[in-house]
């Protein structure tokens, strides 16, 4: 039994990195020394609300003199007169934290970030490369103290307790596995639970200040008071379970992507077509490589021309299905270059693919292939997508409605087909619709008689054979009130034409004069 | 001789003419395909008043694609796409394809391309012919456009026959101008027959085809009616018999052009 289930044998173990002065140390590293030099006095980096000016951060003597995080500016600056501010940076504050993460994964293969300003590491099977546990923090601790940055970390099998014990307990606190974790994470106020602030303050009205106190009530009365609550963040009993390890909980790892990209700086600017064609078609050769190492294709491309005088051009090609042949790329590419404007020259060019797809290796000659079997559907589609354009290339998707027009849709030809319902066997439809229905003068026995004889197009057609009407109300949760019922009629002629119509509406129906009669559809 | 048997013989078996003009006479009919392969490059002339062309072309394609012997290396059932190319000018007089009145097997096959210009759409024609993942490609162009001339025909038929991919080309509103078509047909509707429950009803599709110019059939007409799964065709008239013994014998049965 143990055999599978490694977890049970070797329990995880979570690095929590918790820099509680994330944004100042990063604003003071940000810059110059007078930065460093204005440390030392008060210092808030404010944000603009509504309301005005509210503090984000403030350093050690900030809050010495008073200013803390959430205070409007105003009150601080009362407290503080000569207080110093600067414009806080959430943005950059996470993009710093997301470079961190990755940076962190030198103390484990597997790291997460904690917004706004902690890290998750996953260390389990690692800290006997660092000599221990202990040793691993002190090493984390150092790491950051070269960087200057403040932190406090903590190890423990959960990630909620390892996060708990960085943010409340004593400085490098491990939580060993075959400790009591219930026993040593009792002393942490309810805080650690990682809640909400309105469950917070629940909590503390119910007097409940630390975790070992919400043993003391019983499982069943906290369960009664927060049954409506499923977040985790919300229900102190999931984030209990969490910390020890009841319920497990799901951590969205960070992992680097690196976007494919090639490009060629060219000695001399290019200003013909021909050696353009060269250098995108060395650009295309490279990208197939790059793509290939990583068994991917391309389903987006953008190719960038930088001409000398300063302009950029930039053609956009996107893919039916994933690619990776040189030659595809290029034939595509050559359809969108003939209206490149190369002004004064082109001096770098550079082909990016912005989203790519898995694609399993092959055997190669693809191309030498395509010329002795033909091409693929996907290629096919490609090429004629970038002549004709998007819309231009689809597919009739049914969709669900009783009107002819809107029963069918049209979608790119590689996707899926959405699900719909079966047509009725008895409902004939005809083999092409018009795209508007079109106006035909009618002779018929009013109000609902067959027609007799039509004209449409300047013609006057007798009609030999009818069967109808098949009657299609107005769709009343789409169109508005006053929209008259359609009754269709197959018909066939005295020449053997075959015709879809239908006359809009019937006399005495309210809904506007004698009703009019289309032809919407021509049947085989 | 039975047709079958003399069809079923390579070209260059014959040495003699007469034994080429028996050859010759082999006349067109349904699940000819079986023996022959498929027909590669037709063209279908209709109205555009009526989807007569487009049926007809519909009809040959599906019955050439039920009939053509399945290789034993494919997979049991043919699932491949087929390309509808028309030009704007075609779907505003014809209208566009509805999914639901498509016959059964190629609901939910279609690939349908709008081309602005004859010069697109005979690029789409010819990409689709290349494709080897498409069961066949379905044209319609209106007119005697400039673009659509012999030499582009040629090129049609070149890539079609090269990659084995039949094309369908309907011409709307045109005249019979030069082209190098294996087969070329003129379709209008026909009456059709009362179906068995009302028949006071249209009923299944028939249409008035004339074979005019073909490289290896007598031209003739039929009656072609489609039922369920299978194409039926029938001898139009007696007039056609005359005509095809005079072809056989080496002489072109002429007859006034209908347009100009």
């Amino acid at each position: 039994m143990s055999a599978l289930l490694p977890d049970a044998a070797r329990p995880r173990r979570i690095l929590s990195i918790w820099m509680p002065a994330m944004a100042m140390d990063r604003w003071r590293l940000g810059g110059s020394g007078e930065r460093r030099a204005l440390d030392d006095k008060p210092l808030v980096l404010i944000a603009d609300t509504a309301h005005g000016p509210r503090i984000e951060a403030a350093n050690r003597s900030g809050m010495a003199a008073g200013a803390c995080r959430g205070m409007m500016l105003a009150d601080a600056r009362t407290l503080c007169p000569d207080i110093a501010t600067a414009p806080s940076d959430p943005a950059g504050d996470l993009a710093f934290l997301e470079k961190l993460a990755i940076w962190a994964q030198r103390w484990g293969p597997w790291s997460a970030m904690d917004a706004p300003d902690s890290l998750l590491v996953d260390v389990t099977a690692v800290p006997h490369l660092f000599g221990g546990e202990g040793r691993l923090l002190a090493d984390v601790a150092e790491t950051f103290a070269r960087r200057e940055l403040t932190l406090r970390c903590a190890i423990a099998p959960t990630a909620g307790a390892a996060w708990a014990l960085s943010h409340y307990g004593p400085p490098g606190a491990i939580l060993a596995a075959q400790d009591d974790a219930e026993a040593r994470l009792a002393d942490l106020p309810v805080a650690a639970l990682r809640l909400d602030d309105d469950v917070l303050t629940v909590l503390r009205r119910l007097g409940l200040k630390r975790l070992g106190e919400l043993a003391t009530i019983g499982r069943d009365a906290i369960q009664r008071r927060f049954r409506n609550r499923k977040s985790p963040a919300a229900n102190p009993l999931i984030r209990l379970d969490q910390i020890l390890g009841r319920v497990p909980e799901p951590l969205l790892p960070v992992v680097p992507q690196h976007m494919p990209l090639v490009q060629r700086r060219l000695m001399e600017p290019i200003r013909h077509r021909q050696l353009l064609d060269q250098v995108v078609g060395d650009l295309a050769g490279d990208m197939a490589r790059e793509l290939e190492a990583r068994g991917e294709g391309a389903r987006r491309l953008e190719l960038g021309m930088w001409r000398v005088d300063g302009e950029v051009v930039v053609r956009r090609l996107e893919m039916a299905a994933a690619t990776r042949e040189a030659a595809h790329i290029c034939r595509l590419f050559a359809a969108r270059l003939d209206d490149v404007d190369a002004g004064f020259g082109i001096e770098m060019l550079r082909l990016r693919a912005s989203w790519a797809e898995p694609l399993a290796l092959e055997q190669g000659d693809i191309e030498a292939a395509a010329e002795t079997h033909g091409t693929s559907l996907a290629a096919c589609i490609d090429r004629l997508t970038v002549r004709l354009g998007r819309e231009a290339v689809t597919r009739p998707v049914p969709f669900a409605s009783h009107i002819p027009e809107r029963a069918q849709r049209w979608q790119p030809p590689l996707e899926p087909e959405p699900t719909s319902q079966g047509e009725l066997a008895f409902h004939r439809r005809p083999l092409k619709l018009l795209d508007n229905p079109e106006r035909i003068a009618v002779l018929y026995a009013t109000p609902d008689g067959y027609p007799r004889r039509f004209r449409w197009r300047g013609e006057v057609h007798e009609v030999a054979r009818v069967e109808g009407p098949e009657r299609i109300a107005p769709e009343w949760w789409r169109e508005r009130g006053g929209t008259r019922l359609r009754d269709y009629y197959r018909i066939e002629d005295d020449r053997g034409r075959r015709y879809w119509i239908y006359r809009l509406g019937i006399v005495g129906d309210g809904r506007g004069g004698a009703p009019d009669w289309y032809l919407q559809g021509l049947c085989a | 001789m039975p047709d079958a048997a003399l069809s079923s013989l390579p070209i260059t078996a014959f040495e003699d003419v007469a034994a080429l003009s028996a050859r010759r006479s082999a006349r067109w009919r349904p699940g000819l395909a079986a023996v022959q392969g498929p027909a590669l490059h037709n063209e279908v002339f209709g109205l555009s008043r009526e989807a007569a062309g487009v049926g007809v072309a519909l009809a040959l394609a599906l019955d050439d694609w039920r009939h053509v012997p399945r290789e034993c290396g494919c997979e049991a059932e043919d699932r491949r796409s087929v390309l509808w190319v028309q030009t704007r000018e075609a779907a505003r007089l014809g209208g566009r394809p509805c999914r639901a009145g498509l016959p059964a097997d190629l609901q939910g096959r279609v690939i349908h391309v709008l081309a602005e210009k004859v010069e697109d759409a005979l690029f789409a024609l010819e990409e689709g012919l290349r494709c080897r993942d498409l069961a066949f490609v379905i044209g319609e162009i209106p007119g005697n456009a400039k673009a659509l001339d012999f030499t582009a025909s040629r090129r049609l038929t070149l890539a079609s026959e090269r990659h084995g991919v039949p094309l369908f080309l309907v011409r709307l509103d045109a005249a019979r101008d030069l082209s190098s078509a294996r087969m070329r047909w003129e379709a209008t509707s026909a009456p059709s027959a009362p179906p068995r429950w009302n028949a006071q009803a249209p009923g299944d599709p028939a249409w008035r085809a004339e074979l005019f110019r073909a490289r290896s059939h007598a031209p003739g007409e039929w009656v072609l009616e489609e039922g369920g799964k299978t194409l039926r065709a029938d001898k139009a008239s007696s007039e056609t018999d005359r005509a095809v013994a005079n072809w056989a014998a080496g002489l072109q049965h002429r007859r006034a052009p209908r347009r100009a």
